[in-house]
């Protein structure tokens, strides 16, 4: 089971609408499928290929190409830590050796316990506050090797479920636009002029 | 040192606890720009922004106005996209604005939208940012339900829709028509110019006006308050204020607006409001004035005032707002492989020469790191960058569907040129250097004889 289930299908659906081609929704519902599952399984991919119209082979295709689309399981929590210029120059590189000294494995794996996935990841913007990383794409900025061993221990001990959800899940507020206001999708091959520039004609000096 | 009591155009609700609500905006004079471009004619308001003279935050630096004019007349509908997918080393600003100010950008996109005659846009947020994409998601459903979003907007006959969208970790996807290959559901990788400009042919084939987030929040402070206001700051080729992250080896670092032209590198990186000097006493080695991509600067370039013409001129850039600082102890060996591996890892694949170039650079890099460099390595590296980048000028000359392939050269080609030295330790022993570069900026340490005041 892991082709989407009932409420995020209804979720799948109203994404989709909000384009006017429905692969569009290819990489949204890549996340949907991620959030559901904790990772993109063939099943999931499969369904996505239905709902936007195209081949299994095109959403594998879509989906390969970016970092955080996993395949394969990972840890409840990936923990990224940036290595890129800002970060490197004010201990990036050290928290990281550190990381992967006291987790006990390489960026790249997970831990046996299933608790962490450790990546050395490119700047994620937030280079003021270097060092820095992410759980579950949620920031800890100017991070220590102390702070980073607490983080790790808040997340043992289950402390941090409030504010960082199981990895797949983005954002928690999800956008919906109410259908009495909603303006419409703009169908590329047949929306004319929108009628508020024939203002630009109204008057002596158009 | 010059800090000008310019005012905060863009990170002016940074202080206000409540600014990322639609209440705390509208208190704050928030969708008045709006309501003031909707009271002008679509024409007029783009005439507005370009008496503004607002040019693009991305790193390319084109003024907005004038791209707007670029889309094809009669072909319809246009698309705006929003680019915020902010990943260039260094870069920190979007994020900011898309989390402390959502409602400011929504009514850029707004303005935007209404001056080209745009159906809709479609705001493409950097996946990894999980709490911007929440606060937008939470400012458009505030904005759509009081009437400033969809449609009949604010009782008129324009009507749009925003659609939210999300990355999912790729730095390419942040070049334009990458963008829209990405947001049109495949690999993102970028299309050729020409002809995929995206003014003429751009989401789905139509013309599509793709802005930066920075860019677009300047919207609504040009539009309440008037394009010539704007672009009595500034200078003269760079009207405004812009934002700027300050990294590395100073004691503040931060992202600061400040006054274009009128304010220096000196003041960004010394004043103590701004970066407060370098930490620890250190004395400044380089710095990287514009990202990643941008040739390095140097203590002789501090006095030079931040505006693109003059640092075009220079020979590298202020790209996307990026300075990183380097003290005098950093490796700059070990600094130019870090932001290689990046250009290596990031190369979507498409071109021969970054796809093959920026991963022979990275192991030349890699081996003269670990101790087993040649001699001769400098000279292969500038070879290599010069098969990318051929020449090493600037503007660099293009060999590839996109730049990234050349600015995976500029690191190499500035560390070689300054630090020659360095690299010797590394290969124990002198290195041989006889590819030329042509890039300005490119240059070697200041002799005495030279003098420093550049
Ligand atoms: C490799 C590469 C990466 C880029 N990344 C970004 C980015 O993350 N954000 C951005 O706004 N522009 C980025 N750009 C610039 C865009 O192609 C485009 O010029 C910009 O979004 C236009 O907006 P503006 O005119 O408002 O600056 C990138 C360009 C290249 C070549
Ligand atoms: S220059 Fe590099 S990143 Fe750009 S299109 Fe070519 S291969 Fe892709
Ligand atoms: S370099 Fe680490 S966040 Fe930008």
């Amino acid at each position: 089971m892991a082709r989407f289930s009932e409420e995020n299908l209804e979720t799948a659906l109203e994404i989709r609408s909000r384009y006017p081609i429905a692969k569009s929704a290819t990489i949204p519902l890549l996340h949907l499928a991620q959030e559901q599952d904790g990772y993109v399984t063939d099943d999931a991919m499969e369904h996505i290929a239905e709902l936007v119209g195209t081949t299994p082979a095109q959403v594998l295709g879509t989906c390969s190409f970016y970092e955080m689309f996993k395949r394969e399981p990972v840890g409840t929590y990936l923990v990224n830590i940036c290595t890129n210029i800002s970060c490197q120059i004010m201990g990036g590189e050290e928290l990281l050796h550190h990381a992967e000294h006291s987790l006990g494995i390489k960026a790249g794996s997970t831990t046996p316990d299933g608790l962490v996935t450790l990546e050395d990841v490119e700047c994620i913007a937030a280079c003021t506050e270097a060092p820095c990383l992410q759980v579950n794409y949620r920031y800890r900025h100017r991070i220590t090797i102390e702070e980073f061993d607490q983080l790790i221990e808040d997340l043992r001990a289950g402390k941090l479920a409030d504010e960082v959800p199981p990895h797949g899940t983005l954002a928690r507020t999800r956008q919906h636009i109410p259908a009495e206001r909603a303006a419409g999708n703009a169908d590329p091959a047949g929306v004319p002029e929108p009628g508020w520039l024939a203002r630009n004609a109204e008057g002596a000096d158009a | 040192m010059a800090v000008t009591d310019a005012p905060k155009i863009i990170t002016s609700r940074f202080d206000v606890a409540d600014g990322h609500t639609l209440e705390g905006y509208v208190r704050t004079g928030g969708y008045e720009g709006l309501k003031a471009a909707l009271a002008k004619k679509p024409a007029e308001v783009v005439e507005e922004v370009k008496t503004a003279s607002l040019l693009g935050r991305g790193g390319a630096g084109f003024p907005a106005g004038v791209k707007w004019g670029f889309c094809p007349p009669g072909v319809f509908p246009r698309y705006l996209v929003v680019n915020g997918d902010e990943s260039e080393p260094g870069t920190y600003k979007d994020r900011i604005l898309m989390e402390r100010d959502p409602h400011q950008l929504i009514e850029g996109v707004l303005i935007a939208c209404y001056a080209v005659g745009c159906s809709q846009a479609f705001l493409y947020v950097r996946g990894e940012m999980a709490f911007a994409q929440e606060r937008i998601a939470a400012a458009l459903n505030e904005a759509y339900a009081a009437g400033y979003v969809g449609k009949d907007i604010l009782g008129s006959d324009f009507s749009v829709d925003i659609v939210l969208h999300w990355g999912a970790g790729a730095y390419i996807v942040g070049e334009e028509t990458a963008l829209i290959e990405s947001l049109e559901g495949n690999r993102g990788m970028p299309r050729l110019k020409p002809p995929f400009f995206p003014a003429a042919k751009g989401l789905y084939l139509q013309p599509t006006i793709v802005n930066n987030v920075e860019t677009l929040s300047n919207l609504p402070w040009i539009l309440s308050n008037g394009g010539a206001a704007f672009a009595a700051l500034g200078a003269e080729n760079s009207k405004g204020t812009r934002m700027f992250a300050v990294s590395g080896h100073v004691k503040n670092p931060g992202v600061y607006e400040v006054e274009f032209g009128v304010t220096t590198f000196r003041d960004l990186l010394y004043a103590p409001v701004y970066g407060g000097g370098i930490r620890g006493g250190k004395e400044l080695k380089a710095f990287i004035p514009g990202g990643a991509s941008a040739p390095w600067l140097y203590p002789e370039h501090l006095d030079t005032p931040l505006e693109a013409g003059v640092i075009g001129k220079m020979g590298t850039m202020l790209g996307s707002g990026a300075i990183v600082v380097f003290d005098e102890d950093t490796d700059m060996v070990k600094a130019c492989l870090r932001l290689v591996r990046f250009f290596a890892r990031e190369s979507c694949g498409k071109c021969t020469p970054c796809r093959e170039g920026t991963s022979w650079l990275e192991k030349i890099l890699e081996r003269i790191v670990d101790g087993h460099g040649r001699p001769e390595d400098l000279d292969l590296l500038l070879d290599v960058c010069d098969n990318i980048s051929v020449g090493m000028n600037w503007p660099p000359k293009q060999t590839t569907i996109c730049p990234l392939g050349q600015s995976a050269t500029t690191p190499v080609a500035s560390a070689i040129m300054r630090f020659q030295d360095e690299f010797e330790a590394y290969l124990g022993g002198p290195a041989t250097v006889t590819v030329e570069v042509k890039g300005p900026a490119f240059v070697g340490p200041v002799r005495e004889e030279v003098g420093a005041d550049a």
